[in-house]
């Protein structure tokens, strides 16, 4: 029990709870099946993003290019989707495939140069946004075929509601829950998982034991670029249309998730229940408020408010850790 | 000592990463002057970079102290609208007085205040500083939405936007303050005590803190010290455009710390020169003017910016042997 209560996901889903019960009292609204699905595709994108990011803090790195990764590859798909062949499965073969060579490219340059992982990404999210708003030139793409907009109607679940329409569990959703089992099992159920932890503690006592830096660095990278890849799939097959300016700039929201959900930009913590966790408090938090009307100038602070608690309580948790061991 | 030993001690003083940055700036400067036609030297195009560098410029000072000491401050952008944005409602709502007074120190209490928050929580809770700052970034552009609700606050007297647009001798007054502010914080970070150690903690806080140096109070300092320059930086944008509106700039953010990291800012903190991040902000300014004058796309020169910074890096590694740090 007392190991349960210093868990930082007890606490997250403590919130979420607290939370959920207030807004279902205030609001019945938000706990009836449509909201909740609808809550849930809507943050299939932030989810599988913040998975990619989970896996880069444990590693003790940090990723702010995977928004302009995300846009490159939706990007290129929508172009061979539109100009050349409307095949479903390309739609996800390609955004996978630029996702891992842009995350690649990020890897290298981190591990050659050495310089912290935020001060890189942040020159390759200008480098990857800047070249490619350039040969773009910014257009929007509209007609995506028929096979897609299919794909993206796809219900894997319908419910009857008695004198209404109804509620159906969008596909989509389906990707992130896909999403969350590959990340957990990597994390702790392969030896890949155990060394980005390690790695992530303590990167010196991980050379010394013998794991090679630079291929765990290229594998968390280049994951990170693959779930961009398909959370840009993602994207565009919740709005139809893929627009070059719709992704860049979510990237600090991404983060602040994995951040709530306990993950240490310190590296070596973090969980991907955490991390589901956070996504979701973020998200009804968001939801109650429209819910119950108040105006969305109020999101912001909100959702500043919770990170700083967390900080907070995060830096509180720590000294008391430290006066115990000493 | 004779006088040839005396110059060879003068040139081994200046830091040689100063040099190779000011020969790229005067390369970038012929190179751009060249590919417009001249046009990059006609008195007006030189006058609009010294309007549009300074608000750049103050807010990549405000970013250089957190790095010095090994942070980063993400709250910039949203101090500098939330200061702005104080300043303007006192400007266009209060009358009689001496408003303009009252607007300037309103507007950079309220940047002290701001930086209040990410100071206390990161100096002394022992709060990451990204995290803290990407909180009070949220949290105060959230408090910029709710006052404002959204709708853009303009009009300002004439006097008020001489700070943004007037000019002394042919020389733009936004560019006086910006160097203004680099020269007065130049000073305070490389020649006083509190400067001194904020270096130090920069390169080895526990050390630090074990010469006898009171490490949280040089935190403190300067996160207190990074939003107040962010409000004056508020007070240049706002008199530069007649307006005010919360979300402005954020473009600007990961660009302030690249400008850090190009001007000589060792990322890992406890290096770096002032006169360093000036001439990064004018290599900077003159390439995107200069891509402007051309017709090239700026977001080129945005992508170019990416790959400067890359083989800076990488150049700097492999003349020095070793990374930053």
């Amino acid at each position: 029990m007392t190991q349960i209560l210093k868990k930082s996901e007890f606490y997250i889903g403590l919130a979420v709870l607290l939370f959920g019960i207030v807004l279902s009292i205030m609001e019945p609204q938000f706990l009836t099946l449509s909201n909740w699905f609808d809550l849930l595709r809507n943050n299939t994108f932030l989810g599988i993003l913040a998975l990619g990011e989970l896996v880069i803090l444990v590693s003790g790195g940090i990723d702010v290019s995977f928004t302009a990764t995300a846009t490159v590859a939706q990007y290129i798909m929508g172009i061979v989707l539109t100009k050349f062949i409307g095949n479903i499965f390309l739609a996800f073969l390609i955004p996978g495939i630029v996702g891992v060579s842009l995350g690649a490219f990020n890897a290298v340059i981190i591990y050659l140069t050495g310089v912290p992982a935020v001060v890189i990404t942040i020159a390759t999210l200008n480098l990857y946004y800047g070249l490619f708003q350039f040969l773009s030139g910014g257009e929007w793409i509209y007609n995506l075929p028929e096979s897609f907009r299919n794909m993206a109607q796809t219900n894997i679940l319908t419910i009857p509601q008695e004198g209404g329409w109804p509620v159906s569990l969008s596909i989509l959703v389906l990707f992130w829950l896909g999403a969350i089992v590959v990340t957990w099992f990597i994390l702790n159920r392969t030896t890949v998982g155990r060394k980005l932890y390690a790695m992530g503690d303590n990167q010196e006592a991980a050379k010394r034991a013998g794991f090679s830096i630079f291929k765990l660095t290229l594998f968390s990278y280049s994951y990170m670029g693959f779930l961009a890849g398909i959370a840009g799939v993602m994207q565009a097959a919740q709005t139809q249309v893929i627009q070059p300016n719709a992704i860049v700039g979510r990237e600090l929201d991404v983060l602040a998730a994995v951040i709530i959900g306990g993950a240490s930009v310190f590296g070596g913590r973090g969980s991907v229940l955490g991390t589901v966790l956070g996504v979701i408090l973020l998200a009804i938090v968001r939801n109650g408020l429209v819910l119950l009307g108040v105006s969305s100038y109020w999101h912001s602070v909100a959702t500043g408010l919770i990170i700083l608690i967390v900080v907070v309580l995060t830096a509180l948790q720590r000294r008391r850790r430290k006066a115990q061991s000493t | 000592m004779n006088t040839k030993q005396l110059i060879s001690k003068r040139i081994e003083n200046i830091d040689s990463n100063v040099v190779v940055l000011f020969a790229i700036f005067i390369a970038v400067f012929i190179i751009m002057a060249f590919l417009s036609g001249g046009n990059l030297l006609q008195i007006s195009t030189l006058q609009a970079i010294g309007f549009q560098l300074p608000f750049l410029g103050l807010l990549a000072i405000a970013q250089m102290g957190p790095m010095l000491t090994g942070g980063i401050d993400l709250s910039i952008i949203s101090i500098s609208n939330l200061a702005g944005i104080v300043a303007a409602k006192v400007l266009v709502d209060m009358s009689g007085g001496p408003v303009i007074l009252i607007a300037i120190v309103g507007a950079l209490l309220t940047a002290l205040a701001a930086g209040a928050i990410n100071a206390t929580a990161i100096a002394y809770m022992g709060s990451s500083p990204i995290i803290t700052t990407l909180g009070s970034m949220i949290f105060l552009e959230g408090v910029t939405l709710v006052v404002t609700k959204g709708n853009i606050i303009s009009g300002f007297p004439k006097a008020f936007l001489a700070i943004g647009n007037g000019a002394v001798f042919w020389i733009p007054i936004p560019l006086l303050i910006f160097l203004l502010v680099a020269v007065v914080f130049g000073v305070i970070i490389e020649k006083t005590p509190f400067g001194i150690s904020t270096y130090m903690v920069g390169s080895n806080e526990t050390a630090t803190q074990y010469s006898g140096i009171d490490t949280k109070k040089v935190l403190f300092r300067t996160y207190m010290t990074s939003g107040f320059i962010a409000g004056i930086s508020s007070l240049v944008m706002i008199a530069r455009f007649n307006t005010a509106q919360s979300g402005t700039g954020f473009s600007y953010l990961l660009l302030t710390v690249l400008l850090c990291v190009l001007g000589g800012v060792s990322p890992n903190g406890g290096a770096g020169k002032v006169i360093g991040l000036v001439i990064a902000v004018f290599i900077l300014q003159v390439v995107s003017s200069g891509f402007n004058l051309i017709g090239l796309s700026s977001f080129l020169a945005k992508s170019l910016w990416g790959v400067i910074l890359i083989g800076a890096i990488f150049l700097n590694k492999y003349l020095t042997g070793e990374a930053y740090g």
